[in-house]
């Protein structure tokens, strides 16, 4: 019995020794987490939302350079903060995807230069703008599923609550359900999943990986559900084709797995207007 | 048994009071329609009895454990979200599929349960709703306007499903309506709102109030209101807004 287990435990890390091996679970996990999140961006019309959070990434990573922290931790804060803000600010006069804007762009500039502050030694920005998922560690891999399973934990949680408050504020409210909770829990998932996907896709590609996968998955789904769940396999195949193939024809991975994606979204949108599944 | 009572409730709505010092209260099983001109708070005041606006002033007690279903006056719905009339019926809470049959057949769309809800009519749209606030075994209906889309029979015909759905679950509504001879044929209270209580009674206390004719004219139990309103009329109250309505 203690061999099996010895003999597994030692396959086990084997398998994880091979960076290729922890590059494709890095990318399955940010994938599953981004799934259900970026259905609820897709269907609330957070596309800026997300960006201006995963802008704000950028902030964390100097922060956790500055204070020598862990990266996801320090981009989990500022994601946290930055998000919180958007939501305070809303609905205070200015235009809500000009807000947005401003904060998107203003993060990721003042990222960039509080990274240059602080890098003494040489940093290497490309990685945190478009992840390094190569480079992922065991630790690292740990972080991810950690953070991938409190996302869908929470989400799968409020996922009625959630439902209901996207369909209409007030029908939510008669129910006892307030909008401002679940915008909340929406809130701290989406830092999270920013968190979790740094180092896999990058700032820079964060909102893409929300947005691509529901947007290719929706013509294919007629519930929220199934739509959530086909955003996964579609979030993980990407993931792991674009790894492959970043491998095969040497190319930055993170982009790569986004081009797989949108490849994957032209061809559900093509195939929905030949045999609609699903009729507009 | 009263249900909920609004004492002083004053609302506001991005960032003007649309309503003043309304008290209210809707008992079990009653009726209650909810009229005036456009812009005079109808809406707005059953928000805040849902609690979906606070209320700058005064309060709103509702008994406890009070289950409130709320059509309200239109909801977006958008191709992004895909869902199933059925799907829809189960938030926030989910039901076996024999209640959901057997609600939607009440509401009288027996065969749309597995419809996408974006490609339903309007007057489909309206009934599933009704369905679903059946569903909720209501204490308390909310029909913001609900009869917005149908026309004449079917709005007639909405409202007799109301009328038999309110004896059935013994539950109290609150309507809203442009159908004034219709609506107030049905109800058992009237309430005239104009940015506060005008005037309220039984339906035919209400149409020999001055301020009701004040606002809808004498021949209004006819047709469709024409809001025809003088400016010059005279309330028992005290407050400053200038009585000046939307003339569309």
């Amino acid at each position: 019995m203690i061999t099996i287990t010895t003999m597994t435990m030692t396959t086990h890390m084997t398998m994880l020794d091979d960076f290729m091996v922890r590059a494709g679970l890095a990318g399955i996990g940010t994938a599953l987490a981004a799934a259900p999140l970026g259905c609820f961006v897709v269907w609330r019309r957070m596309a800026y939302f997300g960006d201006a959070t995963a802008h704000a990434a950028l902030l964390g990573v100097a922060l956790s350079l500055a204070f020598q922290g862990p990266i996801m931790l320090g981009v989990l804060a500022a994601a946290l903060v930055m998000a919180m803000m958007v939501q305070g600010l809303s609905g205070r006069g200015l235009a809500e995807d000009t807000l947005l804007g401003v904060l998107a762009h203003a993060a990721l500039a003042i990222g960039l230069v509080a990274v240059s502050f602080i890098s003494g030694a040489r940093v290497d920005l490309m990685g945190y703008l478009f992840g390094d998922i190569l480079a992922v560690t065991v630790f690292d891999l740990g972080l991810i599923w950690a953070g991938a399973a409190a996302v869908i934990a929470l989400l799968v949680w409020r996922w009625q609550r959630l439902l209901t408050a996207t369909l209409n504020p007030d029908l939510a409210q008669a129910s006892g359900i307030s909008s401002r909770a679940e915008q909340l829990v929406l809130t701290v998932a989406l830092a999270l999943t920013v968190a979790v996907a740094i180092k896999s896709v990058g700032a820079l590609l964060i909102g893409a990986l929300l947005i691509i996968p529901p947007a290719a998955a929706r013509p294919l789904a007629r519930t929220p559900e199934a739509m959530a769940l086909i955003t996964a396999g579609i979030g993980s195949v990407s993931a792991l084709a674009g790894l492959g193939a970043s491998f095969q024809f040497d190319t930055p991975t993170g982009p790569t797995i986004v081009c797989v994606a949108a490849a994957v979204f032209c061809l559900t949108a093509l195939a929905s207007r030949l045999r609609p599944i699903n009729p507009r | 048994m009263r249900l909920i009572t609004a004492t002083g409730l004053t609302l506001q709505q991005a960032g003007k009071t649309v309503l003043r010092d309304v008290d209210m209260h809707i008992d079990q099983g009653e009726i209650v329609t909810l009229v005036g001109p456009n812009g005079s708070g109808k809406s707005t005041l059953i928000k805040g009895l849902i609690g979906a606006i606070a209320p700058l002033k005064g309060t709103v007690d509702k008994v406890r454990g009070l289950r409130i279903g709320y059509v309200p006056q239109s909801l977006h719905m958008d191709g992004l979200l895909p869902l199933t009339v059925s799907r829809f019926l189960c938030l926030p809470d989910r039901h076996d599929a024999e209640a959901m049959h057997r609600a939607l057949t009440e509401a009288g769309v027996p065969d749309l349960a597995k419809a996408q809800m974006r490609t339903l009519s309007g007057g489909q749209f309206q009934r599933v709703m009704l369905a679903r606030a059946l569903l909720m075994s209501p204490d308390l209906l909310i029909l913001d306007e609900a009869t917005q889309g149908l026309d004449q029979p079917g709005a007639a015909d909405f409202y007799r499903k109301i009328e038999h759905v309110r004896r059935h679950l013994n539950c109290a509504v609150l309507m809203v309506s442009h159908d004034l001879h219709v609506v107030m044929a049905a109800s058992d209270r009237v309430l005239c709102l104009n940015g506060h209580v005008c005037c309220e009674g039984t339906p035919e206390v209400v149409q020999d109030a001055p301020e009701y004719r004040a606002l809808f004219g004498t021949g209004a139990q006819g047709a469709f209101a024409l809001y025809r309103h003088d400016h010059d009329h005279d309330h028992h109250h005290h407050h400053d807004n200038d009585h000046t309505h939307d003339h569309a």
